[in-house]
């Protein structure tokens, strides 16, 4: 079964989640998609790492056989190719590598050519397997390294823990896209409530079975609790905002492996998944 | 010579856009015959990389300089290979910007901003 863990904005908690989720289980691959700034590893501290490369597709001109025909620049809807002065110029970083250009070439000039924008990055950790996407700095978008990360074939195992990039755009619609079930972490705030509509909006756009977390829960009204209740949405668990958790969180431990309350907390919100999903 | 320079309408009354790329209209002005024409700007609309496309556009109509507040990285590498001369125009209204380069008053436009790209998700 494939989980992934999602919310609009960074920092409230997908990767806490996903990671003590993917603890508590008994044999499980956790997935890091979040490839701007993966930081799952951190808690899993995994050996024997293996590193693949990841490139994409762009375009190459043989000068030689072009001819300025321009078929390529009027073709390319993200502009990514100019011709200037018996030219022609392709913006990499500009280039979505659709290869569109390469088939419509009436000259046959163009080929296509690798260009590295990350790694993948696969170890093991006790009795999880930690797959981690890493995007080159500077790199537009990470949807091809999310999209490599989920391609490769999954271990015999019965929980895949997809933590998400935060958000709601192309490269979160990548990591949820074969999901089983999604699961959206929300903070007690009003700021918290738009973001967790977003991702709502999103989850079911794409017709996935969720439920929500309630994260750095405290005492009195919690306005993404209400959210919840108003669109009849799962409440899944509540993680309390505890000072000790978050201690043993920024020091990249993992508070289900020490601490009894999490252990438990963690593994009644995995059977809950387990029976929702 | 022929310039080129974004702005806001179609008509001589009009402001300078404050941004390249998407700017509705370039106006191509030429200042031996005054000739000038309004253009439409197709890049506009663009999904991406508007500014290479824009830029892409000025060269196909021969402008041999560009008057603009601002230009990002693509579109000035784009210059660069077209030998084509950025000048940063002073204020708002076109015509004051057109006499002032005529005079030899604006300076060749050195900050180059790294683009606003990917706003929204990509």
């Amino acid at each position: 079964m494939k989980i992934a863990v999602l919310s609009g904005k960074g920092g409230t908690g997908k990767t806490l989640v996903s990671v003590n989720l993917a603890s508590v289980a008994e044999h499980s691959v956790y997935i890091d998609c979040d490839v701007e700034e993966p930081n799952g590893h951190l808690f899993f501290k995994p050996k024997e790492i293996k590193t693949e490369n990841v490139s994409v597709w762009i375009p190459f001109a043989d000068e030689k056989r072009c001819n300025g025909c321009r078929t390529c620049v009027d073709f390319c809807k993200f502009n990514a190719l100019a011709y200037i002065k018996d030219h022609l110029f392709v913006f990499d970083e500009v280039c979505h590598s659709c290869g569109g250009c390469v088939l419509l070439c009436p000259q046959e000039a163009l080929s296509e050519t690798p260009k590295k924008i990350g790694e993948i990055k696969k170890g093991s950790s006790d009795h999880v397997t930690v797959i981690s996407g890493i995007l080159n700095p500077g790199e537009a978008s990470g949807a091809p390294i999310i999209k490599s990360l989920l391609s490769s074939p999954s271990e015999d195992s019965l929980y895949t823990f997809i933590d998400c990039p935060p958000g709601s755009a192309c490269v979160v619609m990548e990591s949820i896209k074969d999901a089983d079930y999604c699961v959206l972490v929300a903070e007690p705030t009003i700021f918290g409530v738009h973001n967790l509509a977003m991702v709502h909006e999103l989850v079911k756009l794409f017709d996935k079975p969720y439920g929500v977390v309630l994260n750095k829960c405290f005492k009195g009204f919690n306005p993404a609790e209400q959210f919840c209740l108003e669109n009849k949405i799962k409440i899944l668990g509540r993680i309390p905002f505890d000072n000790q958790l978050g201690t043993v969180n920024s020091e990249a431990r993992i508070a289900s492996k020490e601490i009894k309350r999490y252990k438990d907390l963690f593994t009644d919100l995995l059977l809950t998944i387990s029976e929702e999903a | 010579m022929r310039i080129a320079i974004p702005v806001n309408e179609d008509s001589m009354k009009t402001t300078i856009c404050v941004s390249f790329g998407r700017t509705p209209y370039f106006m191509i002005y030429d200042t031996e015959t005054k000739d000038t024409k309004f253009l439409s700007n197709q890049a506009a609309a663009s999904q991406g990389g508007a500014g290479i496309k824009a830029a892409q556009m000025i060269i196909d109509n021969h402008a041999e300089a560009l008057l603009t507040p601002r230009c990002g990285e693509n579109a000035a590498e784009v210059f660069k290979a077209a030998d084509i001369k950025i000048y940063q125009t002073k204020e708002d209204r076109l015509d004051h910007n057109i006499q002032a380069f005529e005079k030899g008053e604006l300076s060749l436009l050195n900050e180059i901003h790294p683009g606003f790209h990917n706003h929204g998700g990509n």
